[in-house]
């Protein structure tokens, strides 16, 4: 594991439960350490929770990649959940709040959307399916001085 | 990796006050531990008459769907039992995210902490 | 494709220009996958491939003339509208001018690994100038870029500036457990995160059942106000505490019904004294005026 503070682009299985605590933990920590306020915080680890668990149980289990990103204005933190499961037949479907084909919710790709700021699904019937959210840190301008 | 993580009880403690159960959620919970949860609070309420559950989830940092629908469904399952359950102690954080995620438990009764939520019970008891 | 590697006659720009002509269709379908045109053009591929092959064949024109180091070349006026609706769409979810210029700077690498291959010998000199020259266009296109963007930030800057002047909105505790904020100006998404927040928090800080949205000062009520409104209300009963939304005036009701918007199960009331009145009512406190009171004891 990295040594808390640090950020660094990091892949982590999904395997289990405890893995989902795992990527909860590391995404809290990964956005506390980029500057991310704590309801941004909360957004990102509640969007990962919902991403991983979804890979988890439909995609069979699969991994997360989870990467800070810095354009040098902005820094922000993408997710990409990648499974090599049955894949998303319907997408659109899928993407419909109260859909389930997992006995939840239904609120886990629609309201994990919903909780970042970029977005994309990228599925294939037979070949998987890697959901990638990004959010960037919330730009209030203030001053800065020397800028 | 079946390790408990650091500062995580294996178990949720479940306490009886009286006739109220209440239950303090801390921290990383595990989906296992939520549904285990899940089925304690339900045998208690049922062998110890229990009419009342206050679920404090001021130690909790995050909820999605998957706790939301363990919170809501022991919250149907203590009312089918006569015990009313009360939700005390959601984070400022927790709640915006629950509300932008689509999630607004309309059938939990909530309170801002658990001395409120106590206070409901009793004057709805009474 | 042969570039002629041995013809000193042939300048790096024509030879770039060539290049860009008739390798338009592979570069296109290369950018086209790139998060700039992906993300703009999210319709259709074949729309962004469009899109590609527009601004090839404006980095070829431009590379004819020979200016490739001028921004105001005329070569790019045919893309100038397409980049600036670009880089606005960009700018609209969130990304500053240097994100996007860096995401067109992103669409280098394709393309000039593409020209390396042209030649059989990509070290020897007539390669490295065709590179240079080719590097030198895409370092102008993105100051192109740059500069249509600044453009349209500018703008969102100044909306948003005058947007977080609004956002001061105090939380004020009108009672013991009763808190209020009084909402003025646009409500967008953005204010209406911060006002979210502060309520919540307010709740928490002054132990409050009841909380205020008063809305007198909005001037007018859509569905996205309308839903921000309840997610802040939900947001509030989650944490323990009844909202009351207050100064629905006669005008935005009729608006409000129109327009079909449903309010669901929020409490509303005509004024923020109507509304405390409730809120006192149902802690069980009641006022009254002193002197009735006395003249009636």
């Amino acid at each position: 594991m990295q040594p808390s503070g640090q950020v660094s682009a990091t892949s982590l299985p999904i395997g289990s439960d405890a893995d989902l605590a795992w990527v909860r933990q590391h995404v809290r920590q990964c956005a506390a350490g980029l500057g991310f306020g704590l309801v941004q915080q909360t957004k990102l680890v509640t969007a990962a929770s919902e991403l991983a668990r979804n890979t988890l149980v439909h995609g069979g289990g699969g991994r997360v990649e989870i990467t800070p990103l810095d354009n040098g204005r902005s820094r922000g933190l993408r997710m990409s959940f990648i499974d090599e499961g049955p894949g998303i037949r319907d997408l659109e479907l899928a993407m419909t709040d109260g859909y389930t084909s997992g006995g939840g919710l239904g609120l886990g790709l629609s309201g994990a959307k919903r909780l970042v700021h970029e977005f994309s699904v990228d599925t294939e019937p037979g070949r998987g399916t890697t959901v990638t959210a990004v959010a960037w840190v919330a730009q209030v301008p203030a001053s800065r001085p020397g800028v | 990796m079946n390790q408990p993580l650091s500062g995580q009880p294996a178990q949720v403690p479940v306490l009886a006050l009286g006739d109220v159960l209440l239950v303090s959620l801390q921290g990383e919970l595990h989906d296992g531990m939520a549904e285990q949860l899940q089925q304690d609070i339900t045998h208690r309420i049922s062998t110890d008459r229990m009419t009342g559950v206050v679920i404090d989830i001021s130690g909790v940092d995050m909820v999605d769907s998957f706790l939301g629908r363990v919170l809501a469904e022991i919250a149907s399952t203590a009312g089918l039992l006569a015990a009313r359950t009360v939700l005390a102690g959601m984070r400022p954080a927790v709640a915006i995210t629950l509300v932008e995620l689509g999630l607004t438990l309309p059938g939990l009764v909530t309170a801002l902490d658990v001395d409120r939520a106590m206070e409901l019970l009793n004057q709805r008891g009474s | 494709m042969t570039v002629p590697e041995q013809d000193a006659a042939v300048s790096a720009p024509q030879v770039v220009s060539s290049f860009l002509e008739q390798r338009k269709e592979q570069i296109a379908q290369r950018w086209a996958d790139t998060p700039l045109f992906r993300s703009v053009f999210t319709v259709s591929r074949d729309e962004a491939v469009e899109a590609c092959k527009a601004v090839v064949e404006a980095l070829s024109e431009v590379a004819v003339s020979g200016r490739l180091e001028d921004v105001g070349s005329p070569g790019f006026a045919p893309v100038r509208d397409q980049l600036g609706r670009m880089t606005q769409t960009r700018a609209r979810t969130g990304s500053t001018a240097s994100q996007i210029a860096d995401e067109v700077a992103g669409l280098r690498v394709p393309v000039v690994d593409l020209l390396r291959e042209e030649f059989t010998d990509p070290t020897a000199p007539p390669a490295q100038e065709a590179v240079l020259a080719l590097t030198m266009l895409l370092g102008t296109l993105r100051l192109v870029v740059m500069e249509t963007a600044l453009d349209a930030n500018a703008e969102l800057i100044e909306r948003q500036r005058q947007q977080l002047l609004e956002v001061a909105t105090p939380v004020i505790k009108l009672w013991e457990g009763t808190v209020a904020v009084p909402l003025i100006g646009t409500l967008d998404s953005a204010r209406s995160q911060v006002v979210m927040e502060s309520l919540l928090e307010a709740i928490v800080d002054q132990r409050a059942r009841y909380a205020i949205l008063d809305i007198t000062g909005v001037p007018t009520v859509d569905s996205l106000v309308a839903q921000h409104l309840m997610k802040t209300v939900a947001a509030a009963r989650l944490m323990g505490a009844e909202c009351i939304v207050s100064g629905i005036r006669p005008a935005i009701a009729q608006t409000i019904v129109q327009l079909g918007i449903d309010l669901g199960s929020v409490l509303t009331r005509s004024s923020l004294s109507d509304a405390l009145a409730y809120a006192l009512g149902k802690q069980g406190i009641e006022v009254s005026r002193a002197h009735a009171n006395e003249s009636i004891r």
